[in-house]
């Protein structure tokens, strides 16, 4: 037996493909090789234990078990495929047929199948085997009876999936009958998950119906299977445990070799849906090389400072470098927004910072740190304590950031009652004062996520951040999943609690006009490094980097003149698996000149606040300081 | 400090439940009118003459028409069809034709020893498969531990796929002789129920297992863990606290589907462990073709596993009551 075109040949597919192969030669096979033994009585040895001619004994006849539970291999599949095949046929047609009926016939015929669902097959079968008389084909045909709904409902929901399809309702225009229609578009779409679940059920039918003969409901003496052999054998199992065993392990045998087939199916049909997993990496969350504690020297009075970031992930491709030479730092009462393209690097600098990043990322830098402490240098415990008091992280979407089996209440409170040992009742009430701060109310408390709006959910998402009393609040995106009149109001609340409170955020956006608007000095990212550092209020006309100019004219309110076209920014960026030398921006920029190709621009000072890496910045007419230099 | 908009707290608005409660229990009578119907028509569609093949052919003809006469297969269909189900709101499931008990007796005695055996396993499948899915799905987050990943998907595959009652017969073929550790047979202490519940719940736990494992991974992707990591909360608090309830619902919903066919189950183990339960009375009383035994029998088992499902889905619905109700 060879595996299917497409079978990934693992060693389960291998284990399985051989246990089917051996049960189908050991069905055609076995009567013709121990069917004569396995019949053949011997009053000498009657009820024997194992010996060298009878490995499993023999039975009350004196025929030899084991001949015997190799003869019924065949009787024991023959009577499971068939049930197995009829009641997946009559199931299909009756659940297909079902797809193409009208509106009030398919939700009967579903509600009815649905009430024959809330039986186990097992029962359903063990009913219809009484009523239909035992023997086997009473039990064959009790089995495939019993699994008739089950293979109805699926076809029906599988159905359903393609009836809505752009697909069939082409088909039905052309005006194609029912059963064309059944028969052309709907069956052959849903072949392959009703073959899957054919296959499994060939083995739990193979299993019951040997629960059937096991109860006396199956195969009749002089006839046998495996389960009426388990049944003799277990009659006698305190004398002898072998007739017992034996056929109980070609039960299991046979059911495992169905088992591993599902298994194999089923995987082979997901693997051809997403993509590979990414492979495993060894972990390094806190970087390598780990350059030597302190890092750079440490500035006064810096909420945030970090030097020379960089971070690696890996990808099935190879690992990337969407994060290379970072530097910032943020001074108390400081608000710095963070602006780039998505897969600038933006988001992955701030979870390096807070050590957030994913499983298998390895981060470098010089120096890390916050509030005037090395992170590198802390222990493990304190560099917790200290992350959770003096950081606080706001994430793009409160409605997924929040934990939705969990009040409010418990989520504001759970980070100081874990690091500051505050007592329930202590917490509740500074969580009450937080909230009042972000304009909610104490009854928000004892609601639960989805009891609030978006815009309410990102509240409590600041509350939360407010709880630890934190030096530095980064915000990631915090407005991007609200509408535009709520943005406003968090922007705004922002901006009271930095007053309030004096602490530094680092807000992170695409959105270079909010940017503009609410922070005071601007860092614009592109492929992971920092091109352009510059006070909010030369924004609009005093941005010297290209890709900086190019993202201020992407935008109308930011522009002066508002009839020409918005100009994009043509091409993309580099692909961070095949870094090139040179400047980033090089393929899409404008001004570039043949040096650009080969040679990183460094990030320089150009003014006391404002540093750009461009060999060629944009000229401002209004500046002097430039035109002199030019 | 700004004024925000006014706040209201929206709560679910208290009609849903009613709705809910109110289709789950029609559901759920239509299913017992199945059950009652199926049961009662049992009798009367087996071919032949139930009661001579019980008594045996060479049973006396008027033994024969008593048994009919007090079957009431000597009146018309319909009154037959009243007096069941009068009958059954009396208490009356009918004469046993072999013994000529009251088959009302034999449930009462039988069935809590059934209960016991299928409650336990139910409890033990979830003791094991809730904590366990959720730790291997800790250890092999995000790729981790590719190994133990692939020895967890094989070796549960190969456990789901023992049957109950095979597994039963094996433990008892290799306990009954030599290693006498465990009884094998019978209701007597605490010990007689290790096999019975490890042969009902082995397969329904590794089924379990791996449902655990792939909805608890997906929690611990979603973005509310990564929030959980930033509070730095202990690991205990973000598994326990933050993941586990979030897989509730999920596993709650697979492990009520298993539970239907663990019930069935009990038939064919109690009979290997020769279990006093109603299982082990419908397969003495089908090899005996006692069939009010087993009319009755199937009568229990059915409406044991429709109200186990009811059970199951007012819980589900506590737990989460957008889910749930959304769903009906
Ligand atoms: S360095 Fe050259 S290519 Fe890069 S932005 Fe400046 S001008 Fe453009």
């Amino acid at each position: 037996m060879s595996l299917p075109p497409g079978l990934r040949r693992t060693p389960m597919a291998w284990a399985a493909a051989v246990m089917l192969a051996s049960l189908v030669v050991l069905a055609l096979v076995g009567p013709l090789v121990w069917g004569a033994s396995a019949d053949r009585p011997d009053a000498s040895a009657v009820l024997q234990g194992p010996s060298v001619g009878h490995p499993f004994g023999t039975d009350n006849l004196g025929r030899d078990v084991l001949a015997r539970v190799l003869t019924a291999t065949r009787p024991s599949l023959l009577l499971a495929l068939a049930a197995v095949l009829l009641g997946a046929g009559a199931g299909i047609l009756l659940g297909a047929s079902t797809a193409v009926l009208g509106r009030r016939a398919r939700r009967l015929t579903a509600g009815l199948i649905n009430l024959l669902l809330a039986f186990p097959a097992l029962l359903v079968a063990m009913f219809l085997a009484v009523v239909f008389g035992a023997g086997a084909a009473g039990a064959m045909l009790a089995l495939a009876a019993a699994g008739v709904p089950g293979f109805a409902r699926l076809t029906q929901t599988l159905a359903a999936g393609v009836a809505g399809t752009d697909h069939l309702a082409a088909a039905r225009v052309l005006g194609l009958g029912r059963l064309r229609l059944l028969g052309r578009h709907v069956l052959p779409n849903i072949a392959e998950p009703l073959l899957l679940s054919t296959t499994t059920a060939a083995g739990t039918s193979l299993v019951a119906l040997s629960g059937l003969s096991f109860l006396g409901l199956g195969v009749q003496p002089p006839g046998y299977d495996w389960g009426q052999l388990l049944n003799q054998g277990l009659d006698r199992v305190y004398a002898e445990p072998l007739p017992a065993l034996a056929p109980g392990l070609a039960i299991l045998y046979a059911a495992l070799a169905f088992q591993l087939l599902g298994e194999v199916l089923a995987g082979n049909a997901a693997r051809r849906g997403p993509a590979p997993r990414t492979p495993a990496p060894t972990p390094a969350p806190w970087g390598s090389p780990r350059p030597k504690a302190g890092g750079g020297p440490a500035e006064e009075g810096l909420v945030l400072q970090v030097e020379d970031l960089h971070v690696e992930l890996p990808t099935p491709d190879g690992p990337i470098r969407p994060v290379h030479g970072v530097s910032l730092a943020l001074r108390p009462g400081e608000i710095v927004g963070l602006v780039g393209e998505s897969g600038s690097g933006k988001s992955l600098t701030a979870l390096a910072i807070a050590d957030l990043l994913p499983y298998g990322a390895r981060v470098s830098r010089r120096t890390l740190r916050l509030l005037g402490a090395d992170l590198a240098a802390l222990a493990p415990k304190e560099r917790d304590r200290h992350l959770a008091t003096g950081l606080a992280m706001i994430f793009q979407n409160p409605a997924s950031a929040l934990n939705p089996a969990l009040r409010v209440a418990t989520q504001l409170t759970e980070a100081v009652r874990a690091h500051r040992g505050a007592s329930r009742a202590q917490a509740t009430a500074e969580a009450a004062e937080a909230l009042r701060r972000v304009a909610l109310p104490p009854a928000v408390l004892r609601s639960r996520p989805h009891q609030l709006s978006g815009g309410q959910r990102q509240r409590v998402m600041i509350a939360s951040g407010l709880m630890v009393r934190p030096g530095l609040i980064i915000a990631d995106e915090p407005t991007t999943a609200l509408d535009v009149t709520v943005q406003r109001e968090i922007t705004r609340l922002l901006s009271e609690i930095r007053r309030d409170t004096s602490a530094a955020i680092l807000f992170i956006s695409h959105d270079v006009a909010l940017v503009g608007e609410f922070c005071e000095s601007i860092l614009v990212m592109y492929a992971g490094t920092i091109v352009e550092t510059l006070p909010a209020d030369r924004l609009a006309d005093g941005a010297r980097h290209p890709y900086t100019r190019a993202l201020v004219a992407s935008v109308p309110d930011l522009t002066a003149d508002r009839d020409r076209p918005l100009p994009t920014i043509d091409g993309a960026p580099p692909d961070p698996l095949t870094p090139a030398p040179g400047c980033p921006f090089e393929p899409r920029c404008p001004r570039r000149r043949g040096h650009c190709a080969d040679h990183t621009p460094p990030l320089e000072d150009l003014a006391a606040d404002h540093r750009v890496a461009c060999w060629y910045p944009v000229p401002v007419a209004a500046d002097p300081e430039t035109v002199a230099a030019s | 400090m700004t004024r925000g908009p006014t706040v209201s707290v929206p709560r679910l608005p208290r009609h849903p439940w009613t709705v809910f409660l109110g289709r789950r229990i029609l559901r759920l009578f239509l299913s017992l009118a199945v059950v009652l119907t199926a049961s009662f028509a049992m009798i009367r569609l087996i071919p032949g003459d139930p009661v001579r093949a019980a008594l045996g052919v060479d049973a006396a003809p008027d033994l024969v028409a008593a048994r009919r006469h007090a079957l009431g297969l000597d009146t018309p269909f319909l009154t037959q069809y009243r007096h069941y189900l009068g009958g059954l709101l009396h208490g009356d499931l009918g004469t046993s034709l072999t013994t000529g008990t009251p088959v009302a007796e034999l449930v009462r005695t039988r069935l809590p020893a059934t209960l016991e055996i299928a409650g336990l396993a139910f409890l033990v499948t979830l003791a094991v498969a809730l904590p366990g899915g959720l730790l291997v799905a800790v250890r092999t987050r995000d790729g981790r531990r590719p190994r133990s990943e692939l020895a967890f998907t094989v070796v549960t595959a190969g456990l789901a796929g023992v049957p109950d009652f095979v597994l039963a017969a094996g433990l008892t073929a290799l306990l009954a002789v030599g290693l006498q550790l465990l009884p094998v047979a019978g209701a007597a202490g605490v010990e007689s129920f290790v096999l019975p519940v490890l042969a009902l719940s082995l397969a329904p736990a590794a089924v379990l297992l791996r449902i655990v494992r792939m909805e608890a991974l997906r929690v611990l992707g979603e973005d509310y863990l990564r929030t959980a990591r930033s509070k730095r909360l202990s690991p205990a608090r973000r598994y326990l606290r933050h993941a586990a309830p979030n897989t509730a619902t999920a596993a709650l919903t697979v492990a009520g589907s298993l539970l239907p066919a663990l019930v069935a189950g009990t038939v064919l183990v109690e009979k290997v462990f020769a279990w006093p339960g109603i299982g082990s009375a419908m397969a003495q009383s089908v090899v005996a073709q006692d069939y009010p035994v087993v009319q009755a029998m199937v009568l229990v088992l059915g409406t044991t596993v429709l109200l186990a499902g009811l059970l199951v889905d007012v819980l589900l619905a506590v737990l989460d009551p957008r889910s749930a109700i959304r769903e009906m």
